[in-house]
């Protein structure tokens, strides 16, 4: 039991979490914000494996971390732009481009990986660390959670800010508007087509973050489907999270521990299963609203494409 | 009937026009790849359409996707999101193979494949009823609730078949396999199983409950207006969970099925993920139950002779997932254009054609039911947009 407590599992255990759960946040900030302005991205998985593989391919080349991420960025945008245009330009149906994004993303990464990596198989080499100067020295928590990569402590920093963002600014009332009241917000002068589709490329940008850092920082490689259904997860914690930024990180790093618990646990020979431990959050939650059920808050607009003049 | 044949004629012209449409922007990418795209298409519809041995096997691969695709009518006529599809599915399968080898040697064959397929139901209609309960009684959503007991599924169908329902047999987990003579009976010497009478007659039972019995009338006008139905005197909550219960029942059954007519056993970690490809197809076709049956067969042979072409080709098969994305796009678009131009939409028979989802014509047509039709500040967040109210 005392090996439970000891430092090198604490250590795996906590940055295994946070790695896991890096991906999950910046998704999830992202659906929030898209959410917020009435656009429901069920592609999110598709933004995040658009993310993953051009980072994976631009990083592999140039040897940069921050070009990688900054591809893994342009690729979500524009899988969320092939949404923004053809369910918020074009009122198509969300669910179903939702689909035919994911779809597509994962049809096309798997056959380009095919055709350029099938043979070589090529890794990234382990990430940089960025060590916080004094924090760095406590135990556990310094290796652990002040030894990461910065894009990790970008993600917190950015779900304040979009907290801030959302409660405290011009733009962010123009998103909540679109997603609460879109008539209010066109009669107000404020596009709501420009808003959403804003917002929608927000989460595709954020998306695909979160699928670079996946290859980057977490994983080293491209392999097909890398992201095993972490785009529905990140939607859960932002319907979860109710419009409040600073709870994505709460909720990302609740999965991410789950996610990540199994092989900590391996380090100190303890095996269990994975399928238990990674059913447990889905469990918790689902026992908390049996128990506390309440309305689950989303915006009144969210997923209805908005129709100048129509009641 | 001839003015019917015509409109029919028109329908099936308009869903193949964004078919054929993506088959050549595939065809593109297929020339960029440096591989051949008429005898990619060639071997496809060889093996998936024209082939008797192929087109069996798309047959038999369409029989779960359509009582998938009845399960999923169902739920979103009612204007109810069931994302939790793969979760039924999987649960459903892992009993089916868990208990039927076993139940094969105490009752005998029938008792066996009756009693399974109705356990799996049972199963899959239970793992809706936290998500309706809810969704019907505290209004929390339930594409979070539904996609949060799909993964719990997965997760249960594995802890199963890992656990208690594992084989004795060395070797990776699995269950017990139910011999190949003692699975669902082949029909008129063909090698379809009995599983595609079952869809068949199950999605045909959906259209007949949606819109000829009095309970389906009930579900959309819940998926219309939910305080509409309030006002009308329906029981929201109990209406929620019949229409969630059949649906998962549908899924649990499908999953029962492609066990005992195709796999045999479960393994660890099986999942087709037929879920999300059956959405888009159910939504293209208007949520009706014969435009579905004829999108899922379609889809059927795209997979099944697509596999053949792309082991063909040496390409990855996950290059159907693309075709098929082409495919949503392009009806997506079509429709899109057939909307502007002011001309009904045409997936479906005429008669389901008329509604739209909200975005279409309550300006259009300025019908008086459009008073059922869902506004934007009705719907409880996720609002289906296509609502069918006659």
């Amino acid at each position: 039991m005392s090996d439970l407590l000891s430092q090198d599992f604490l250590t795996a255990l906590i940055s295994g979490a946070l790695v896991a759960s890096v991906p999950l946040l910046f998704a999830s900030l992202g659906e929030l914000i898209s959410e917020q302005a009435g656009v429901l991205n069920v592609g999110l998985e598709g933004y995040m494996l658009f993310g993953a593989f051009l980072s994976f391919v631009i990083a592999y080349n140039t040897g940069s971390e921050l070009l990688g991420l900054l591809g893994g960025i342009v690729a979500g945008a524009f899988g969320a732009l092939i949404m923004a245009v053809l369910c918020v330009r074009m009122n198509l149906d969300q669910i179903v481009i939702g689909i035919a994004i994911i779809l597509l993303a994962e049809g096309s990464t798997s056959l380009l990986n095919d055709a350029a990596y099938a043979e070589t198989r090529p890794s990234l080499g382990t990430p940089s660390e960025f060590a916080i100067p004094l924090l760095k020295d406590i135990p556990i928590l310094g290796e652990s959670v002040f030894s990461q990569h910065w894009i990790v402590y970008v993600g917190i920093a950015l779900a304040f800010f979009v907290r801030w963002m959302l409660l405290r600014t011009s733009a962010g009332l123009s998103l909540r508007a679109a997603g609460e009241q879109p008539q209010a917000l066109d009669v107000a002068g404020v596009s709501v087509v420009k808003t959403r589709m804003l917002a929608t490329l927000c989460a595709g940008a954020l998306g695909g973050l979160g699928g670079a850092f996946l290859v980057i920082v977490g994983a080293g490689s491209f392999t097909p489907f890398i992201t095993q259904g972490a785009g529905f997860i990140a939607i859960v914690i932002a319907m979860l999270s109710r419009g409040r930024a600073p709870w994505t990180i709460l909720g990302s790093i609740l999965f991410g521990i789950s996610l990540s618990v199994a092989t900590a646990l391996q380090l100190i020979g303890i095996s269990i299963p994975t399928d238990y431990v990674q059913m447990l959050p889905f469990i918790v939650v689902i026992v908390v609203l049996v128990l506390f059920a309440r309305r689950s808050y989303l915006p009144s607009a969210l997923a209805l494409p908005y129709v100048r003049g129509e009641r | 009937m001839k003015v019917k044949l015509l409109e029919l004629g028109r329908a099936v012209l308009i869903a193949l026009i964004p078919i054929i449409l993506a088959l050549a922007a595939m065809g593109v990418v297929l020339l960029t790849l440096g591989r051949d795209p008429v005898s990619f298409y060639n071997d496809m519809f060889q093996r998936g359409l024209f082939e008797w041995q192929g087109f069996q096997e798309s047959i038999i691969r369409s029989a779960p996707l359509i009582l998938i695709a009845a399960g999923f009518i169902v739920a979103f006529r009612a204007n109810l999101w069931n994302l939790g599809a793969d979760g039924q599915f999987l649960l459903g399968a892992a009993m089916t193979a868990g208990l039927g080898a076993s139940l094969l040697g105490s009752i005998g064959v029938w008792p066996m494949l009756i009693v399974t397929m109705l356990v799996s139901a049972a199963v899959g209609g239970a793992w809706t009823l936290i998500p309706a309960y809810l969704r019907g009684s505290h209004g929390v959503n339930e594409i979070i609730t539904t996609l949060m007991m799909s993964f719990i599924g997965i997760g249960v169908a594995n802890v199963l078949v890992k656990g208690p329902f594992r084989t004795d047999v060395g070797g990776v987990a699995r269950t017990d396999v139910i011999p190949f003579d003692d699975r669902l009976p082949t029909l008129f010497g063909t090698r379809i199983h009995l599983g595609f009478l079952i869809a068949l007659a199950a999605i045909i039972g959906v259209h007949i409950l949606m819109t000829r019995t009095s309970l389906g009338l009930r579900l959309r006008i819940l998926g219309a207006n939910p305080r509409a139905a309030l006002h009308a005197g329906l029981n929201p909550l109990m209406l929620t969970v019949i229409a969630f219960a059949i649906s998962g029942a549908l899924i649990g059954l499908s999953g029962s099925i492609e066990i005992l007519g195709i796999q045999g056993s479960f393994r660890a970690d099986f999942n087709p993920a037929f879920g999300l490809l059956v959405i888009p197809l159910v939504f293209l076709a208007r949520l009706n139950a014969i435009g579905s049956l004829a999108l899922v067969i379609l889809f059927s042979v795209i997979q099944i002779g697509g596999e053949s072409a792309a082991r063909q080709a040496e390409i990855t098969s996950d290059i159907l997932l693309v075709l098929v994305a082409f495919i949503l796009f392009f009806m997506a678009i079509f429709e899109y254009f057939r909307i502007m131009r002011g001309q009904e939409p045409g997936y479906v028979p005429a008669e389901v054609m008329d509604r739209l989802r909200a975005g279409g014509d309550a300006d259009d047509h300025g019908t008086p039911e459009g008073a059922l039709q869902s506004g934007p500040g009705d719907s409880d967040g996720a609002g289906l947009k296509g609502t069918e109210n006659e």
